[in-house]
């Protein structure tokens, strides 16, 4: 039997937000207005999918259920850009973003609902939108993760970027470190959720199926199943924004150029 | 024989300059900070927007594969930066003979090599930068303001390293620097670059 939250429970919760806020305010750490911003488009954002959810999920037409699955990419290419400190170039950050994730997440979503979990028909709501809720939620972060290094570190090694020019290094070669690193950083969480799983976290699909009476040894093969499912989608999807985003810093002759790739100041 | 020849090179408010330098040639240049002296050299390199003709013999600069063009045509810069931890990382060939004698006859020890990058004065970094560059064997060398942190003996040093890579492999340079005593012992003719004018200076 569930134990149901009164809205007091949940204000005990938002008070830490707001004391995490205020501390932030405090200490000049600067995310004091995004904490809060955030916080309150996860309640509204739930509420409102809440109350859609069975209607949604009753719902059996590939359009409209298509049709759902772009907003969700064009939102998670939307919030990637949003992560970052500095500010990509709307047009083509956009087109970057939602790109690899549509790779990343939609794609290998297809091929799971396709091959491996085949409803009736496949594209059975209850399963092809938490499935791809979940890819790009974890993607998503990846990549907004391994885009922000990039970017960052290159920004600031202008100057060793630039000595490996001058000494016949290929644009190419003169930000593989930086590309290894931003890799590192976009697989981090994922490479802890699968080294973690079940000694340190149990991940909540998997709990809230077998909680709800399901056999746990189904629940844990679907929890392997996303797992491995996320850890490759963000892998692609960090790779290809890395390679892109490598590309666009230099011009055809090789220089280092950051107004092709970021907003002017 | 090589000649590097610069037709109508133009950039910001600089420009056209047309000049062209002979094998074992070295080309003084001189001007006031902000007159765009770097900036010659980096369009030079290839390193920043600029309109113009640069040809070394037969290779033309725009249609070169942009990184052969600067293993060719090398810039050492004023400031030169070191991104592993320790200076033999930095170099492609560690036992190469050549950057053996290099760091002999500029005063370096060779277990030099195994330092941490850290401890390196400026002055080291520039002679360091200087062989780390020469590894690539270029034709061209783009110095700017190679001994800005060298005493007197050290840039002589460095001055007749230079003069003697130069004949030994017929390539020249551009020498760039605020020093007229060291631009009349090291250039066969000197050029000062003046609101974006360059002109022979005897």
């Amino acid at each position: 039997m569930l134990i149901e939250l009164s809205p007091i429970d949940l204000s005990v919760a938002a008070l830490l937000v707001l004391l995490l806020g205020s501390l932030s305010a405090l200490m000049k750490l600067g995310i004091t207005r995004q904490l809060y911003i955030a916080a309150a488009r996860t309640t509204v954002q739930l509420l409102l999918i809440g109350l859609v959810l069975k209607t949604l999920f009753a719902s059996t037409s590939l359009a409209f259920i298509l049709l759902i699955s772009m907003m969700m990419i064009s939102v998670a290419g939307w919030e990637i850009l949003s992560r970052q400190k500095r500010k990509l170039k709307v047009g083509w950050g956009l087109g970057v973003s939602t790109g690899s994730l549509f790779i990343s997440s939609f794609l290998i979503t297809l091929l799971c609902l396709l091959t491996v979990i085949q409803a009736d028909p496949w594209y059975s709501p209850q399963y092809a939108i938490p499935l791809l809720g979940m890819l790009l939620g974890n993607t998503m972060t990846g990549i907004a993760l391994g885009m922000d290094r990039l970017i960052q570190s290159a920004w600031q090694q202008r100057p060793v970027i630039e000595q490996r020019l001058m000494l016949g290094q290929s644009a190419d070669e003169a930000v593989s470190d930086l590309r290894r690193e931003a890799m590192r950083a976009g697989m981090i969480p994922i490479i802890n959720s699968m080294a973690a799983a079940g000694l340190v976290s149990l991940p909540g699909m998997m709990t809230g199926q077998i909680l709800a009476g399901a056999a746990p040894v189904e629940a844990v093969k679907y929890q392997i199943l996303i797992m491995f499912m996320i850890s490759s989608g963000t892998g692609l999807g960090v790779i290809s924004v890395l390679w892109l985003i490598s590309k666009r810093l230099f011009d055809e002759r090789e220089r280092l150029c950051f107004k092709r790739l970021l907003k002017e100041e | 024989m090589q000649l590097l020849q610069i037709k109508n090179l133009q950039f910001l408010h600089c420009g056209p300059i047309s000049f062209q330098i002979k094998p074992t040639e070295i080309i003084g240049l001189s001007g006031a900070s902000g007159s765009g002296k770097s900036r010659l050299l980096r369009a030079l390199a290839d390193l920043d927007d600029h309109q113009g003709e640069i040809q070394l013999d037969e290779m033309h600069q725009q249609t070169e594969i942009p990184h052969l063009w600067r293993k060719k045509i090398a810039l050492l810069s004023a400031e030169t930066h070191w991104w592993f931890d320790t200076l033999s990382a930095h170099f492609s060939n560690v036992d190469d003979p050549v950057l053996l004698a290099g760091l002999n006859a500029l005063g370096f020890s060779v277990d030099c090599l195994q330092w941490d990058v850290a401890r390196l004065s400026s002055g080291e970094k520039q002679r360091l930068g200087l062989l780390r560059l020469l590894q690539n064997k270029p034709q061209v060398l783009l110095l700017d303001e190679p001994t800005a942190n060298l005493d007197k003996t050290n840039s002589h040093l460095f001055e007749s390293f230079v003069a003697k890579y130069l004949s030994n492999n017929q390539a020249c340079a551009v020498w760039v620097s605020h020093d007229a005593e060291q631009l009349a012992r090291v250039a066969t003719r000197c050029y000062r670059l003046e609101e974006g004018v360059l002109t022979h200076v005897d």
